[in-house]
């Protein structure tokens, strides 16, 4: 099998004398997959194995009034029935190792369970059947609470708390904004003038990865003092942090094995059997195996999040897109896992491959009584792009054009600003386009045949517009914002505020007073977003720092020097190890 | 106590003998008590394939399968298909990137054995029917059905 290059695109750009890029090689590791050799966490064997089966909520939404575990007690085979009250650490957020989020989600439910599935107590048996049947004679005393499963519906005064960490029933990002902003000139005039305005909602279902192989975990106290723990993570550090954080011990006592994952497409990211299967090995001083049934996987371990899309376009006669507005809604589940990092991801990717003037968009991370979302192929991008490429065909409609011919007049061309004030290079789309429609003999004008990405970007394109943030009104042409947390110690608030910049660069770091305008009142704390700026950020304030919105915080010295570090790299080399 | 049932049967031609519990599937006595590890869990519902294994040469799912049925049978697993040299299909697969993953392999290797026992000169359209029971999540049907195809090919090309 080989890849067929096509040698007319590019070609300029291209080093042909390749010694691996399309030529056929072997994988390392297929002679263990061909052999059913390769080592997955499940092929390693203890003497006296342990199960963890969990009980789970059958509720979406209810309060724990009282646990009976006197049946299941004294069940054969029943070794150990772990509460959230045994789990040292029990409450986490699995980005908190990257300083992105509130703890919010307990490993086993203690006062409450928010959603269907989620666990309440780990019983470990000598067989998997035997904790089954353990699981059967435990009674749990529910208060049903009223639920929400829709995020329009959860942000709603009065609407059910789904997760008492985040009140309103949103992410709270950086500075505490409840959503993430892309403001890139101004939409409301270019609105305004347009000849169409094309208005679009869409609603994307939550997909589960389902890999052939479960989650899962095997650990077993080791001599050392250690535990090892064979686990299906696509994690192992990560996975090893989230536990170390949760059972409260020191990383070196734990010794992950994995690597080998039997699919995994996000959904063995969420280190949900290691912290259980490790926790029982401590507990009991044997080898305990906590694997997901196909029911499980499909019922608790955590989908793509479900997205909802408000686009709004104006279309000038000729086929620009000169206005594009989104309003989306993450549907995160109970619990934030990693949608909140799939926002970033998406604000980043906004408004999709186009160039557009006039850009702007608010996306949040919504908290429902629905399973916890988390990483699937994609995340934070796939389904925003089927809004999108839905909402560049429903244009193509209002304008009469062919809806290929439509993309390739707004693609992004080399050169181009992107909303999110990136300069665009090595662009494919127009090829891509026009190979597609090669291949199927879709017939194309010859004015869209003869497009490049190479040509037509740049020179009054590459400039960022003027643009209107909610906080600072109009922002001169050329500029940008960054968001500023902490550049003095004592100086400047702790929370977030938006200051210009010009495109150029950043801001140095100032010791003396910078003159910040002041915020007016608590839905302005929304800080105007810039992917490749918010490196400024610094760390989040100290809990006991009062909240943005009272003056005092203004003058307020704070607590020794914060070295600013750059945090957006971090997440992005954590969201490449995901695939 | 747990009823345990003495158990005899063939696993790829050598005599193996372990005590069932009560109820319990192949898969688990072939992994559990046997140490054969080459079929893997993916579903316990006879809905993917990574079980496959194989019952007097015909195929079937481990894990729906009572362990008690294969009493005096000759059971085929991935772990018999290679001896000193590799199976065909295993050296096809290989070449032809037929594994991602790599855990629903053992399946396939197995579902494509049978096939070619029963018919060595399966067209596409029974090589894909022959391994419909197996699902990939990678992706990659496409070349494990190519890597059939392959060795056909070389079967025939030798056998003529």
């Amino acid at each position: 099998m080989s890849v067929d290059f096509r040698k007319d695109i590019f070609a300029k750009e291209r080093d042909d004398n390749l010694n691996e890029i399309g030529k056929p090689t072997r994988r390392q590791d297929i002679l263990g997959h061909v052999t059913g050799r390769s080592p997955f966490f499940d092929d390693h064997r203890f003497d006296g194995l342990l199960h963890i089966k969990c009980v789970r909520s059958p509720h979406h939404h209810a309060r724990i009034r009282a646990i009976d575990t006197t049946r299941a007690e004294t069940m054969p085979g029943v070794v150990r029935i772990i509460r959230g009250s045994d789990v040292p650490v029990n409450l986490n957020t699995l980005l908190s190792l990257l300083d992105f989020g509130k703890d919010d989600e307990p490993v086993l439910a203690e006062s409450k369970v928010a959603y269907m599935g989620e666990p309440v107590l780990a019983i470990v048996a000598q067989s998997e059947a035997q904790a089954h049947e353990a699981v059967a004679a435990v009674r749990i005393d529910y208060e049903v609470l009223p639920h929400v499963l829709d995020v329009e519906e959860a942000i709603k005064p009065g609407a059910a708390v789904v997760n008492e960490t985040y009140p309103g029933n949103k992410f709270e990002f950086y500075g505490g904004n409840d959503h993430q902003k892309l403001r890139f000139g101004d939409v409301a005039p270019a609105f305004a003038r347009a000849d169409h305005i094309v208005e679009g909602r869409y609603q994307m279902a939550p997909i589960e990865q389902a890999p052939i192989e479960p989650n899962g975990a095997i650990a077993a106290p080791q001599t050392n003092d250690r535990y090892v723990c064979y686990t299906s993570t696509q994690g192992l550090f990560f996975s090893l942090g989230t536990v170390a954080k949760l059972l409260n011990v020191e990383s070196n006592r734990l010794h992950f094995i994995g690597g080998t994952v039997g699919g995994g497409f996000g959904g063995k990211v969420d280190s949900l059997c290691e912290p259980l299967a490790i926790l029982g090995a401590m507990l009991t001083g044997r080898a305990v195996r906590y694997v997901l049934d196909r029911a499980e996987e499909m019922q608790v371990s955590a989908p793509r999040s479900a997205e909802l899309w408000y686009v709004k376009d104006g279309l000038a006669a000729d086929g620009r897109i000169i206005a594009r507005q989104l309003t989306g809604y993450f549907d995160s589940g109970a619990y934030t896992r990693l949608t909140g990092y799939g926002v970033v991801k998406c604000i980043g990717h906004l408004p999709g491959p186009y160039t557009i003037p006039n850009v702007h968009s608010d996306a949040y991370c919504v908290y429902t009584n629905r399973t916890p979302a988390t990483a699937m192929r994609g995340f934070g991008v796939t389904a925003v792009d089927f809004a999108i490429e839905r909402q560049m065909d429903k244009g193509a409609r209002a304008l009469g054009m062919d809806p290929f011919e439509f993309r390739l007049i707004n693609a992004y061309r080399d050169g181009d600003m992107k909303a999110h004030r990136r300069l665009a290079g090595n662009c494919a789309l127009i090829e891509s386009i026009q190979a597609a429609a090669e291949r199927v003999d879709y017939p194309l004008g010859a004015e869209f045949r003869a497009m490049t990405s190479m040509s037509g970007g740049g020179g009054e394109r590459a400039l960022i517009p003027p643009t209107r943030t909610e906080r600072l009104g109009m922002l001169p042409a050329g500029t940008s914002t960054v968001e500023v947390k902490t550049t003095a110690p004592g100086l400047v608030p702790q929370f977030g505020v938006d200051l210009p910049v010009p495109a150029t660069g950043l801001p140095a770091p100032s010791p003396t007073p910078t003159p910040v305008p002041a915020p007016k009142a608590p839905e302005t704390r929304a800080t105007t977003y810039d992917y490749g700026a918010s490196g400024l950020s610094a760390p989040p304030a100290p809990k006991e720092v009062p909240p943005a919105t009272e003056p005092a915080a203004l003058t307020k010295s704070q607590p020794g020097p914060v070295t600013p570090k750059p945090r957006y790299s971090r997440y992005s080399s954590l969201g490449n190890r995901r695939r | 106590m747990m009823v345990k049932k003495p158990l005899e049967f063939r696993l790829n031609g050598t005599e193996v003998a372990v005590f069932a519990d009560e109820a319990e599937n192949l898969l688990s006595v072939l992994r559990a008590k046997v140490g054969d590890l080459t079929p893997k869990y993916g579903c316990g519902q006879g809905g993917c394939g990574a079980c496959m294994v194989t019952i007097d040469g015909r195929t079937v799912l481990s894990c729906i399968t009572l362990a008690e049925t294969v009493a005096g049978a000759d059971v085929g697993t991935l772990a018999g298909l290679s001896g000193e040299r590799l199976d065909p299909l295993q050296e096809a697969f290989m070449d032809g990137f037929a594994a991602q993953c790599g855990y629903c392999t053992p399946g396939m290797i197995v579902a494509a054995r049978a096939l070619l026992q029963h018919n060595p000169t399966p067209d596409r359209d029974q090589i894909i029917e022959a391994i419909s029971d197996n699902i990939c999540r990678c992706t990659g049907y496409e070349p494990i059905i190519e890597a059939i195809q392959s060795v056909v090919a070389q079967e025939r090309a030798g056998g003529s």
